[in-house]
């Protein structure tokens, strides 16, 4: 299965610039036999280009046990140049977090090469060798912090062997550094590229010694992303810059009702259009095939479709938050500690809480809308994709086409912004259907309409709260009933004691010491597809319990950080992160006029995170936030400025989301369908954005996702502070001053 | 169909397009520059900002009828080498993450500071808030063009 890819699909991008063409094939022609291999190949300019593996087992396909995994034959590969830069291939999705950069630093470290002369781009998918390709789950750093570091160590010991058995000295005496291997006592150096095909074929270390952290060089340092300069100067190739030769772009027009479906099709007018190749009807919807983008808006502006409405027509927001409060008490436990109900039942009127909060479904909103490229010919396919899940993608279309998975090729591009939207494959269907039947590549593109209607949404949902707290104030008991629909069951996948686990984190694992909790959740079954967005459960459940104990402090009349310290006793790395905010933020402080401050800490993907908000009201009721403090205790860091830059972006899309983020949805039509209904952050209403970070050695935490959560109850609790009144809807919207 | 003349990057480009085509497909269709982003395709995102005649404009809902004869320039002719002192800055500050919206972030940067050679706060967020970014690198976006300016003061 591992054989040479068809000539006629191996071509690589041909974008205007960039994705390297003249090592495309090359990557192609390396046959990914079993063995370690080694290639030399000449003709590509001045120079050599050698290619080697080395033994690597991805942590995916260790965990699955394929047959490959214990012997240590498959391999990640690293390609050393003509001008001696390495060039290391990547697993996992560049969208944004740095993957292509942090993970490319593992390897470096130990294979002690110099940074400035690293490159690193996309491995090409393969489940053997990487497992099953799905970048997600804020995991890449996390799951490959050993791998990668083993890799890079297990060549460097190669290369040492190799060069210390021509020198005929003992490989102890031998040191790698800067992409060479120096015996000092002789003076002898020998350049990595002039030993890699002989190491290649030595036998391998079992474990090769990984260096100590203190004599780190890379690892903990912020260097310079790798993918950098292509992003500044046009070079960079994302899903929608693929060009491959005899290409046509598609258009896809969609039942504008949820569950409608193609009646009748009137294409005589859209064929007519110059440049329109054909229309053709696939699954959920009719596609414009044209020489290019704008013929086919212009075919598509000319189609005539006549759409069965289907069972939904009626469908809105408010009948969709009916069906979760009819379903809100009929949950399944996910956690019962104590008695809540007595607790609460036996308590004071006065000393009991009781709140309903709502969120709303929210769109990924990438700033690339979904794309693919694909091409089928001679019972393969080769696609080209922005994708998060190439292994799925991989299936996919070998699905559609009746082919093995294997005979499909998956060449990841950068992605224009991943947020979850992109582990989904729906844009690869698309691009396979209308390639198989227009025998030519076809590049599938979204408009932003497309994209925002087709999205795949945060889950929408409620809670029904109930708190009680004791004489002196402090939180007794808590209850806690969500109903949202299950991204798990929309996916088919089984829910574990029929709880989906992802709508439950954060609160079935609710880090306060309060004696009585309860926790339940039930589905509601809905026809709009939902799935992992930025931080997932975390989204919602972060601001409804970080808002909830707001209110209840403000009950019992306590400091919202005082309280949280209280609560936290047994958490002292929750702890940590929320005093160090409160310190950084100035809590207790005297604020500006008009000015309030809001907490918020939150544990998710292995991090926990605290943030901090400065919040005021502007004239028209548009909350402004100010200032966000952000202190992360993610475990281990191997690119602090990574970090910092993933903490901002994380609390941006959740401050985006907290104050206008809302799919609208209206006699069974998303009306939500640009950044006009749908806005995102602009630089003038983007805070200032302080991160500390603290990595003291716990177990490494993710960094993509957990920045989100804590940011929209910072900012509710601050307006909770400024107005006396909580906010229990998303999104916030105008809200009147006190 | 028409046959319309223009100079992109300093070179001299004719194109047989719809005059209603906008000037964001002639250049990453016809003209194979990619480096020009589609984003939202009603000129709210501004990833597809370019110069024409220097001014920063958004390409999406300008028709090649209305850019005839003119000077266009696209982040790919923004420097041969990455040279521009906004080019540095995005590099030295790490500005980018998935990097879809920065060509329309530098081409919007530079047409300010050929205009306000030194930007206060207050103006670069008036003038940026033009472009929008989903990955929230607008801290990154500020820090970058202050130092452009700097530099450019310094050149």
């Amino acid at each position: 299965m591992h054989d040479r890819p068809p000539s006629t699909t191996g071509s690589g991008p041909t974008a205007a610039k960039g994705m390297d063409d003249a090592t495309a094939p090359e990557r192609d022609a390396i046959a990914l036999s079993r063995r370690r291999f080694l290639e030399v190949s000449g003709g590509l300019g001045i120079g050599l280009v050698v290619s080697f593996s080395f033994p690597f087992v991805h942590p995916r396909a260790a965990a699955a046990g394929t047959p490959d995994s214990g012997g240590g034959e498959i391999g990640a590969y690293v390609r050393i140049e003509p001008d001696g830069s390495v060039v290391f291939s990547i697993a996992e999705s560049e969208m944004g977090q740095g993957v292509l950069t942090s993970l490319a630093m593992l390897l470096a470290e130990e294979l002690e090469v110099d940074w400035a002369k690293v490159r690193s781009e996309h491995a090409i998918g393969d489940e053997q060798r990487y497992g099953r390709w799905q970048t997600g789950g804020s995991s890449s750093v996390r799951q490959g912090f050993d791998a990668y570091r083993k890799a890079g160590a297990t060549a460097r010991a190669l290369l040492v062997a190799e060069a210390s058995a021509r020198w005929g000295v003992e490989a102890k005496r031998c040191r790698a550094e800067n992409g060479e291997v120096v015996h000092d006592a002789s003076k002898q150096r020998l350049a990595y590229a002039a030993l890699a095909e002989a190491a290649a074929k030595r036998p391998a270390p079992n474990e090769p010694a990984l260096k100590s952290e203190d004599a780190f060089r890379i690892i903990g340092r912020d260097v310079r992303r790798l993918d950098t300069p292509a992003k500044v100067d046009g070079s960079a190739v994302f899903g929608l810059d693929v060009r491959i030769p005899g290409m046509l772009v598609a258009q896809v027009e969609r039942p504008p009702t949820l569950g409608g479906a193609v009646g009748s099709i009137d294409a005589k007018a859209a064929r007519a259009v110059p440049g329109v190749k054909a229309v053709l009807e696939i699954p959920h919807g009719v596609a414009v095939v044209a020489e290019h983008f704008w013929a086919a808006t212009k075919g598509r502006r000319a189609l005539r479709v006549e759409w069965k409405p289907g069972p939904w027509g009626e469908l809105d927001l408010a009948a969709i938050e009916q069906r979760c409060l009819d379903r809100v008490e009929a949950g399944t436990t996910a956690r019962d500690d104590g008695d809540a109900a007595r607790a609460i039942e036996g308590a004071a009127k006065a000393r009991v809480l009781e709140a309903l909060y709502a969120f709303p479904y929210l769109a990924h909103a990438t700033l690339e809308p979904m794309n693919c490229t694909a091409q089928v010919a001679d019972g393969r396919c080769a696609i080209w994709a922005p994708t998060q899940s190439p292994t799925a993608s991989a299936e996919t279309a070998a699905k559609i086409l009746g082919i093995d998975p294997a005979a499909v090729r998956v060449h990841t591009t950068m992605l224009g912004g991943g947020f979850g939207r992109r582990g989904a494959d729906d844009f690869v269907a698309d691009a396979v259907h209308l390639a198989k039947q227009m025998k030519r590549p076809v590049q599938v593109v979204y408009t932003r309409e497309d994209d925002m209607r087709a999205e795949l949404y945060r889950p929408t949902g409620v809670n029904r709260l109930r708190g009680a707290i004791d004489a002196e104030g402090w939180p007794i008991a808590w209850e806690q009933r969500i109903a949202s629909p299950s991204i798990l069951r929309d996916k088919g996948w089984p829910l574990k004691d029929g709880i989906d686990f992802t709508a439950v984190e954060g609160v079935r694992n609710l880090p306060y010491a309060i004696p009585n909790v309860f926790v339940s959740w039930a589905d509601v079954e809905l026809p709009i597809a939902t799935h992992w967005w930025r931080s997932v459960g975390s989204s919602q459940n972060a601001w409804v319990t970080e808002c909830f104990l707001d209110e209840l402090c403000r009950l019992g009349g306590k400091d919202p950080v005082e309280a949280r310290r209280r609560l936290l006793k047994d958490h002292p790395r929750h702890r940590r992160v929320l005093d160090r905010a409160a310190s950084e933020a100035g809590w207790g402080k005297p604020l500006p006029e008009g000015h309030a401050l809001g907490i918020a800490v939150h544990e998710s993907f292995g991090s926990i995170v605290a943030e901090t908000a400065e919040v005021s009201l502007a004239a028209d009721g548009q909350p402004r936030v100010h200032r966000v403090v952000c202190v992360v205790d993610c475990g281990q860091v191997v690119h602090p400025i990574g970090v910092r830059h993933q903490m901002e972006s994380g609390i941006t899309m959740g401050l985006s989301a907290a104050l206008w983020g809302r799919i609208d949805i209206e006699k069974g039509r998303i009306l939500t369908t640009n950044y006009d209904r749908y806005p995102i952050a602009r630089i003038d209403q983007t805070p200032r954005i302080e991160t500390i970070v603290i990595a003291e050695g716990d177990a490494m935490g993710g960094i993509g996702e957990p920045g989100t959560p804590p940011i929209a109850p910072a900012i509710c609790n601050a307006l909770l502070a400024l107005t006396g009144r909580p906010i229990r809807r998303l999104p916030i919207g105008r809200v009147e001053a006190a | 169909m028409p046959a319309y003349t223009l100079t992109v990057n300093g070179e001299s480009r004719s194109v047989e397009a719809d005059d209603d085509m906008p000037l964001l497909w002639v250049l990453r269709d016809l003209l194979g520059l990619t480096g020009t982003k589609y984003g939202c395709g009603i000129g709210l995102c501004r990833a597809c900002t370019v110069h024409v005649d220097g001014e920063a404009t958004f390409s999406c809902r300008t028709p090649i009828a209305s850019v005839a004869g003119k000077r266009v320039t696209t982040i790919e002719g923004l420097s041969p080498d990455r040279s521009h002192p906004l080019q540095q800055a995005w590099i030295e500050q790490d500005v980018p993450q998935c990097g879809y919206c920065q060509p329309g972030q530098i081409m919007r940067a530079a047409a300010l500071l050929d205009r306000t050679p030194g930007p206060s706060e207050a103006e670069i967020d008036a003038w940026m808030a033009a472009n929008l970014c989903r990955c929230g690198t607008y801290n990154r976006i500020r820090s970058a063009i202050r130092a452009a300016a700097e530099a450019k003061r310094h050149a």
